[in-house]
């Protein structure tokens, strides 16, 4: 039988910072462990937080954007509990004053809107990573002081579908917000899943359960139709007394979530506020000044794109699902190229290309901007044929050369006299009979031979690609 | 040579009459001098370097460091097993400001283990003896600081105060014990025992040494976001005597001997003495006025003190894991690890304030006594403030006469005297300053009275401490009774 699921989360992403949220340390990924460390991050004693004024400043900003109530006043809680990747023995967080509470965000799941409630988003920061070996763990301080944003909602949503809308929405902000990349890769996300079933017609919640630490959208995904699925199947049985309302976590090797704790297991974290910390007044010249600096987000850069730009739904989706994707794009209007050729060599080429391999990124693809626009200004200017362009793409690839430097190189710019690369490639066919029947028997590189025959006598003007197909069609 | 006053020092050390060489030796040696009997030190810095004499006061002379606060390249314990073996590399703020003047540290002084408790018994290398009388306690927590100074080790050492613990012993002790306004001092580098309360002060043989240390460590840190910009504040070139025109109150509850029962004849004199010492004051042309405090915020004080302090106190130390630092527990899981350091590592008397700290930040319990505690604590800092608009300082006797036994069978401290003894708490209530500087004997052991300001009227404060100790004998003494 179906019934109707309650969906909740709780969702940490790491911040973008030069520096951690209470300590000088670098805010930086490496693969090399406790590299970036400050004193405070190991918890030495005697050390103290220092809050850092861009983290609270980005905290507000999504805070707006969510449409939260703000605080008067950023204060700090510590959250206490014993475990070897808290060095201090708690966690400094928002507990009792986040930086936004009671927000609302319109989502779109599937074509259809939706109205998300925001419970509250506060600033925090992560603790030590763990990495553990077989008789052995070593602790990694690395992530010790990481600022995190954790946002947690209303049990408003309804199925998987509209838990990941969600949460690809929150990404876009983020990304957009320059407030973090959310890279899954990097552990940059991680979110607790709050899942029950309830009657189609009750009007009373089911019994929550919590799945903690669900580390990608694809685990978020599965870890909420799994828990569906599985008290679904208790709730048929008649066994739903079963379902208690516990934390279990996500396991992906089985693809099922277990048993971590139970409710009377709870821990009791102590909150209270952190007094080393002297709270800090939001004022309105503050607010004001945040608000005016959040820039364009994907849904208004989709609609000018749609509306200024002429291109389709599709197109504009395709762009502006990853903000770097849409500035490389905005980036070559701006120098001048057309919107719907710019969009039509990266929705497919561009990210043809980076599709290939998870190693390549906007970031380091070889083709900027500035040798796209190069490029579409070749074709528009007709120096160069649109078949052309996609092999000069190609080219600029291979030898890291820019667009002028390829069409030199294989002195692409056509020769407009067909009759005279006619005459030359007969010419050339009539003087290497040998070279012909040799090439048929299989010594390809002749073609290449007789090529060249046919380039010298151009002077090297004429196309080799068009020369080659040419000699090809001659002696097939 | 090494008892006189720092200016006096300075002074020597300009006109060649010393060097900061034979200065920091004679420390040294006295430090040595004095450990047998009364067991001041943690550690004695033999390899310490004298440093180049400047114009600046604090050059060259030779100073005691309490060890809670962290010091570079030299063990840092705070006198508890879970950092028997800890040795820093990081110099706390205030203790980086005077070896920036070229002040030179020469021995880490026993406290009661982390800053908790104020008898100078509890630190792990053991008791501290008061060199007026080694059969009694100092008072801690600084315990070794005040005793070291009161020997005549080196004219200052540095004390972390929460309580009372740099102005009680000071009492103890015959010396002045100096509390600025909280954030005044960075404490960066000071291990956190009850952030709200916690304050780094300095013991030494007069208020201008007192001035003269505090200046050298004071000022707006970036690692503290709880220290304040005190720049145009002057401590030592702004001393003066003129307080004529100063008014003052103390408080008639606790001052008045026909309200307590059975008063020793300690106390009586102790209190008769204070009637002598507010003599002075109106003879210096201070007015002092009998003031009724309210009993009842009066009684609050210790409860409020005992559950901020618990519950700050409880998760300051939860950092003592020995995981990252301090000596390793024995155990196969991370938690019979962390288990292991703290049961071997904390005294019981710590053990119970962690309970007592966790039980008042229970979900169930935060209500009842973190947050009143909390509203008390505001209740009595308000009522502090709303005396200062008439008053310019508190003045009052401190504890409930001289230094008590460490036998603790041969002291009788009834209920009634808890107000007395825990009165200076209200100084790091509400972040006042405060200085404790002697004004007396008991039957030949050193009594103290003590002085609390507005906040941030330090010069206020010293003022009055400086005028005062001028019209008494006390200032300067050193304790006869050492070895």
């Amino acid at each position: 039988m179906a019934y109707k699921a309650v969906i909740g989360l709780e969702f940490h992403c790491e911040m973008k910072s030069h520096t951690k949220v209470f300590s000088n340390a670098i805010n930086g990924y490496s693969k090399l462990s406790n590299q970036y460390v400050r004193p405070l991050d190991m918890a030495f004693p005697g050390t103290l937080p220092v809050v850092n004024k861009t983290c609270v400043r980005k905290a507000i900003e999504m805070a707006m954007i969510l449409n939260c109530k703000i605080p008067e006043y950023m204060e700090f809680d510590r959250k206490h509990y014993f475990y070897p990747d808290l060095p201090k023995g708690y966690q400094i967080t928002q507990f009792f004053n986040p930086v936004g509470v009671n927000g609302r965000i319109e989502i779109d799941v599937n074509g259809t809107k939706k109205e998300i409630l925001i419970h509250d988003i506060h600033l925090e920061e992560d603790a030590a990573s763990l990495d553990h070996y077989y008789d052995t763990s070593n602790i990694d301080y690395n992530r010790a002081g990481v600022p995190l944003l954790e946002l947690v909602t209303e049990p408003c949503m309804y199925s998987s579908d509209e838990a990941l809308a969600f949460l690809e929405h929150v990404k876009s902000i983020y990304q957009y917000t320059d407030i973090s990349d959310c890279d899954t890769k990097k552990g940059e996300i991680r979110a607790d899943v709050n899942v029950s079933i309830m009657d189609e017609d009750a009007s009373e919640f089911g019994t929550k359960v919590e799945v903690k630490n669900v580390n990608s959208f694809d685990a978020i995904r599965q870890t909420i139709e799994y828990e569906i699925k599985r008290q679904s199947k208790l709730k048929d049985e008649g066994r739903y007394d079963e379902v208690i309302q516990e934390t279990r976590r996500w396991d992906e090797e089985s693809c099922t979530t277990i048993h971590m704790r139970s409710k009377a297991d709870a821990i009791d974290y102590k909150y209270f506020t952190e007094p080393n910390i002297p709270k800090y007044k939001i004022t309105k010249e503050l607010l004001l000044d945040i608000r005016k600096n959040i820039p364009m987000l994907s849904h208004e850069r989709r609609e000018k794109y749609i509306n200024e730009y002429n291109l389709s739904l599709y197109d504009a989706n395709v762009l502006v699902k990853s903000k770097k994707i849409s500035d490389y794009f905005e980036e070559c209007i701006a120098l001048g190229s057309d919107a719907k050729e710019a969009c039509n060599w990266i929705t497919t080429r561009v990210l043809g290309e980076l599709n290939k391999s998870e190693e390549n990124t906007i970031d380091n693809f070889f083709i900027t901007p500035s040798m796209l626009s190069e490029l579409i200004k070749l074709i528009k200017d007709k120096k160069i044929t649109n078949n052309q362009g996609k092999e000069v793409f190609a080219y600029m690839l291979e030898e890291k050369l820019s667009p002028k430097e390829i069409v030199k190189k294989y002195s692409m710019e056509v020769i407009e006299d067909n009759d005279l690369i006619n005459s030359l490639v007969d010419e050339v066919i009539s003087e290497n009979e040998k070279a012909i029947t040799d090439y048929k028997n299989g010594r390809t590189n002749m073609l290449d031979y007789m090529v060249g025959q046919v380039m010298k006598k151009s002077k090297g003007k004429a196309n080799p690609v068009s020369v080659k197909n040419l000699l090809l069609e001659k002696i097939k | 040579m090494i008892r006189k006053s720092i200016e006096e020092l300075h002074k020597d050390l300009i006109n060649k009459k010393t060097t900061s060489e034979d200065l920091v030796k004679e420390s040294i040696k006295s430090c040595h001098d004095i450990q047998d009997s009364t067991n001041s030190f943690v550690t004695i810095i033999d390899e310490a370097e004298c440093c180049e004499v400047t114009d600046e006061l604090l050059s060259g002379i030779p100073f005691g460091v309490k060890d809670i606060f962290s010091t570079k390249d030299v063990l840092s314990t705070g006198s508890s097993n879970t950092l028997n073996n800890y040795v820093p590399f990081f110099d706390a703020t205030c203790v980086s400001n005077l070896k920036k003047r070229g002040a030179v540290m020469v021995a880490k002084t026993v406290l009661d283990e982390l800053g908790m408790g104020g008898t100078g018994t509890t630190g792990h290398t053991g008791v501290v003896h008061n060199p007026w009388d080694l059969e009694r306690q100092t008072a801690g927590s600084s315990a070794g600081s005040a005793a070291s100074v009161a020997a005549g080790c080196y004219p200052f050492a540095l004390g972390s105060d929460t309580g009372d613990s740099v102005r009680k012993p000071a009492a103890y002790c015959g010396i002045v014990g100096y509390k600025p306004t909280y954030g005044m001092i960075s404490r960066y580098g000071m291990f956190q025992f009850a952030s709200s309360l916690d304050t780094v002060g300095v013991l030494s043989r007069s208020v201008v040494d007192a001035a003269i240390a505090v200046d050298g460590m004071k000022g707006i840190d970036p690692n503290d976001m709880t220290s304040w910009d005190s720049s145009n504040i002057h401590l030592y070139e702004s001393l003066s005597k003129k307080v004529k025109g100063k008014k003052l109150f103390y408080i008639k509850e606790m001052c008045d001997i026909e309200n307590y029962k059975n008063p020793s004849d300690e106390f009586k004199m102790h209190l008769e003495n204070f009637k002598e010492t507010i003599k002075k004051c109106e003879s210096l042309g201070m007015s002092v006025e009998g003031i009724n405090f309210g009993k009842e915020l009066l009684d609050a004080v210790y409860p409020t003190y005992m559950v901020i302090y618990g519950a700050e106190a409880s998760s300051n130390m939860a950092n003592l894991t020995g995981i990252s630092f301090g000596p390793r527990g024995k155990g196969s899981t991370p938690e019979e690890i962390i288990k292991d350091h703290r049961t071997r590592g904390f005294s019981p008397l710590i053990k119970r304030r962690f309970v007592i700290g966790s039980f008042v930040l229970q979900k169930e319990n935060q209500e009842k006594f973190f947050l009143n505690a909390k509203r008390s604590r505001r209740l009595i800092v308000n009522r502090m403030n709303e005396l200062f608009k008439e008053y310019d300082a508190m003045i009052g006797p401190v504890s409930s006469g001289p230094a008590k036994y460490l036998d603790e069978k041969k002291n009788n401290t009834p209920k009634e005297n808890t107000v007395i003894e825990e009165i200076l708490q209200i100084g790091n209530f509400g972040g006042f300053p405060s200085i404790t500087i002697p004004n007396g004997f008991i039957n030949n052991l050193p009594v103290g009275v003590n002085i609390t300001g507005r906040v941030r009227e330090d010069v206020d404060v010293l003022n009055i401490a400086y005028a005062l100790e001028d019209a008494m004998d006390y200032r300067n003494q050193i304790a006869g009774g050492v070895k």
